[in-house]
């Protein structure tokens, strides 16, 4: 493997072990205050015990989340020098706003929310508990926008005096539509981890009859607030569709396995086998309409296919050539205004022109059949994507069909009398995280080959470094988390199993201990 | 909106204080781990001397977060060239850092070894990258060995052992002591009984040999040859650090100090500071503020004499990254300084809250009133 596969592959173990415990941290967060307020308003102390007991389990996800998110910050610059020169200008001020904004925040009060019980008013407390979350939520806005650029590079231009891309509009950058999109996706997929955390754990109590009162309302409040976050993840992720048909148009055809063109209004494939050889999907399974409506929001417009992006390609990668010609002479010639007029007019199809370096060093020499393989190379990994979005979408419907059915029997009061759902409940337990970690695979993966869309190629995005370096922090990190996984999981079964009352040295119940045994 | 130069030297003192931020903000919750061998012999010791920390330590390591983020914003060819050429001891940093998350979290939850496993891991997270910094900080002066090609991509022959040379080793050392010394200050102001008490007896000897290597580092400083720019500097040009000359000259980075010589002030308060630590170090609150002026004066020292290089290459010094062709365009800068503008003074004033709801020494009577679970 060379160093471009070596960063990647680093870049998406790491990233994934992180994506393992952010969801988690903004979901706990948000039903931790809601938990609290509740608490607060009512002054029943088994709210405040509710709180406690997830926060405990919420504290060991923090750390780990914490922990693998101090690599994120700098993998930039120690994997990716290019793309922190080419594009720090403007992707490094929403990560430093970040840091300014939530990090500070959700760190500053995590110490509080642990051991500021006894030290502060409940109502105090309580804003501590909403500031944790609003840190972990900020945090999640900030680093999407940044995606978001990545995504769909909007408000910035290159500067060929100083090599790299440029800021021309802040507030574009930050009212992204793609980032907007993605921040609410993400966010309600991590609402939606959380509530099927507490969901599943709950519902393991229930099964064996222990800690029945608290497990019945931590249920009622996931259940609740999982199925406004499941309904909205799907609504949203819609809006990422959308936004995705208007700017990353190759990822909708490769996510649908679509070769050529689908006339208005397009069609959406359910099921499917794509072939690569033979550019067709075979055994496709078809809705009519569907896909038109996500991606364009009409019925008369059609979704370009695979093969037609590719001649859209090699057009843009000639266009990018007399860009890369004009900046070439530019070196040489620093003051020359038709140059700069060239390139100007040209240097938003500079980054195809960049594709070409993969296939020959000298650019401004290349044959049509470069051209062709460069074009060709904009096709991302079409069967990954085909399969991973439909089982993350899969997963989010089942879903949406388990928190309503939850609603429903907390609604009538029914959430331990069916041994079969929560069973199922708990053996959902894994679901939302395998479907976190595909939508990052389809969003992320599906980018390829770009690491800024159209504008900076991965492979170019690497830093100088040794491979050998690389291989040597990969295994590092990969030995290093591992071990970090084995003692979060082994103290998350540890509390699990101790349950609330031995957690928090005290018995957890409603006064009156009659409702508290009325399920068993 | 104000020009180039100047936000580029508001961008330059601004990291400065960041690195500031960091060195006094986490630089006490490194040290208190760093010490923990030394200040606490059995269990209740060790909680009582790591509860010190424990509530505090996260905001404050996002001083370290937060000056990564900012060099990306603000000094991005920086950020690219630093991270990617100091590769391996980036990483040591990291992995140091990412045991404190898990370790403050973990220790609690487990007894025996395992715990003990944890403290550990928590004492090695706090002496690595306080040694590590420095390192870094000594290789500053020495130059690495680096260029860009003209595309601006960085390409380096830095290697691990290159940076463990011995003047690097000695600022390596110069920056433990410092957060040593802080440590024990903030034991000595926080902890109590037997903890505080051998915190305190610790003070003087960290702060000697603070004195000792910071005044060795300073001699050498002056048979080092540094950098200067030979070139005329468009102070408000493009951020391209291929348009300029550089000659390395011996003494180099003490001719901004002869022509302004107020500058020696900068280490003579360094030094001051120290002492004034191990004399206050029975007033605790107060020996605290003069060992958190010792990472203040340190650091401005060192950015007094480097001005206006960041990264002195040792190679192809023409290519050295200075604060004149390394910074973000005008227009990220200042809007940067906008939200720094905004969003400091807002989390000054929260953590100030944060302290004060916490104030007082920490006790065993203390930790069972907190109800610490």
């Amino acid at each position: 493997m060379d160093i471009v596969e070596l960063s990647r592959l680093q870049f998406a173990v790491t990233a994934l072990y992180h994506f393992l415990f952010v969801p988690l941290t903004l979901g706990l967060s948000i039903l931790l205050g809601i938990m609290e307020t509740v608490y607060v308003m009512t002054g029943r102390t088994i709210w405040r015990d509710m709180t406690k007991f997830w926060g405990v389990l919420f504290g060991i996800n923090f750390a780990m989340g914490v922990a693998t998110g101090i690599t994120m910050e700098f993998q930039f610059g120690t994997n990716w020098a290019y793309y922190a020169h080419y594009v720090g200008d403007v992707f490094g001020a929403p990560l430093a706003i970040e840091g300014l904004m939530a990090f500070f925040l959700e760190a500053t009060f995590v110490g509080l929310f642990f051991f500021g019980w006894n030290r502060l008013s409940r109502v105090a407390h309580l804003a501590v508990t909403w500031l944790l979350a609003l840190g972990a939520n900020f945090s999640a806005l900030w680093i999407l926008i940044a995606n978001g650029w990545m995504q769909f590079p909007v408000g910035a231009r290159f500067n060929a005096d100083t090599m790299r891309m440029e800021v021309t509009d802040f507030m574009a950058v930050m009212f992204n539509p793609v980032a907007q999109a993605k921040f609410v996706h993400t966010v309600s997929a991590g609402y939606t981890t959380g509530a099927i955390f507490v969901l599943a754990v709950s519902a393991w109590y229930l099964l064996r009859g222990r800690h029945v009162a608290l497990a019945k309302r931590s249920m009622t409040v996931a259940a609740s607030f999982g199925l406004a976050s499941a309904l909205s993840v799907v609504v949203l992720g819609d809006e990422s569709g959308y936004t995705a048909g208007q700017n990353q148009k190759m990822k909708i055809a490769a996510i649908e396995a679509m070769w050529h063109t689908e006339p208005a209004p397009a069609s959406f494939t359910v099921f499917g086998v794509p072939d690569l050889e033979n550019r067709t999907t075979e055994f496709e399974v078809k809705v009519p309409w569907v896909l038109g409506l996500i991606a364009t929001r009409s019925t008369d417009k059609p979704v370009p296919g695979i093969d037609e992006l590719v001649e859209m390609a090699k057009t843009r990668i000639r266009s990018g050539l007399i860009a890369y010609g004009a900046l070439d002479r530019l070196r040489r010639d620093r003051g020359n205004a038709q140059l700069r007029a060239a390139l100007a007019a040209h240097d938003m199809d500079l980054g195809y022109a960049l594709l070409l370096k993969r296939f020959r060093p000298d650019v401004t020499n290349a044959t049509e059949s470069d051209i062709a393989r460069a074009a060709e190379s904009t096709i991302p990994d079409v069967p990954v994507l085909f399969w991973s979005f439909r089982f993350m979408v899969g997963i989010g419907f089942f879903m949406i069909a388990l928190f309503a059915l939850a609603f429903y029997l907390s609604a009538r009061q029914r959430l331990d009398r069916y041994r079969a759902f929560l069973r199922i409940a708990f053996l959902s337990l894994p679901l939302p995280w395998i479907a976190a970690e595909l939508g990052w695979v389809v969003a992320e993966y599906g980018r390829q080959p770009w690491a800024i869309e159209g504008v900076l190629p991965t492979f170019l995005a690497v830093s100088g470094t040794d491979a050998g370096n690389v291989v040597f922090s990969l295994i590092g990190f990969v030995v290093f988390y591992s071990g970090l996984l084995v003692f979060d999981v082994v103290l998350m079964l540890k509390y699990i199993r101790l349950g609330p009352d031995e957690t928090l040295g005290h018995a957890v119940a409603m006064p009156g201990a009659r409702e508290a045994v009325a399920g068993v | 909106m104000l020009d180039y130069e100047t936000l580029r030297l508001i961008w330059w003192a601004l990291l400065g204080i960041l690195l500031i931020g960091f060195a006094v903000m986490d630089g006490f919750d490194l040290g208190t781990a760093a010490l923990l061998p030394f200040v606490a012999r059995t269990d209740d010791e060790r909680n009582l001397a790591l509860h010190t920390i424990d509530p505090v330590w996260e905001g404050n390591q996002v001083w370290f977060i937060l000056g990564g983020g900012a060099i990306f914003a603000a000094w991005p060819p920086l950020y690219a060239a630093a991270f990617s050429g100091f590769y391996l001891a980036m990483f040591l940093v990291l992995a140091a850092l990412i045991l404190r998350p898990v370790g403050f979290q973990f220790r609690g939850k487990f007894e025996g070894r395992l715990r003990r496993f944890w403290d550990w891991c928590l004492t090695v997270g706090g002496i690595v990258p306080s040694l590590v910094f420095g390192v870094a900080f000594g290789n500053l002066f020495m130059g690495v060995p680096f260029g860009f090609d003209p595309d601006l991509r960085f390409h380096s022959q830095i290697t691990l052992l290159s940076l463990l040379n011995p003047f690097a080793l000695l600022v390596g050392l110069v920056s433990l002591a410092m957060i040593l010394l802080h440590g024990a200050a903030w034991l000595n102001h926080k902890a109590s009984g037997a903890v505080a008490e051998r915190a305190r007896r610790i003070v003087p000897l960290a702060a000697a040999a603070y004195a000792l290597l910071f005044a060795g580092a300073g001699f050498w400083l002056t048979q080092l040859s540094g950098a200067r720019v030979t070139s005329l500097v468009d102070t408000g040009g493009p951020s391209n650090p291929l348009l300029k000359t550089v000659a390395t000259v011996p003494g180099a980075w003490l001719m901004n100090m002869s022509a302004h010589p107020v500058l020696w002030l900068l280490p003579v308060l360094a030094l001051a500071s120290a002492g004034l630590a191990v004399l206050l170090r029975r007033r605790p609150l107060a020996g605290l503020v003069a060992s958190a002026l010792v990472p203040f004066f340190t650091i401005a020292t060192a950015g007094a004499a480097l001005f206006p290089f960041l990264l002195p290459s040792s190679s192809q010094p023409d290519m050295s990254l200075t604060v004149w062709d390394a910074s973000s365009s005008r227009l990220t800068l200042g809007i940067m300084l906008g939200a720094v503008a905004v969003f400091l003074p807002v989390v000054l004033f929260y953590t100030g809250w944060v302290y004060r709801v916490l104030r007082g020494a920490v006790s065993h009577e203390s930790m069972s009133r907190d109800g610490h679970y």
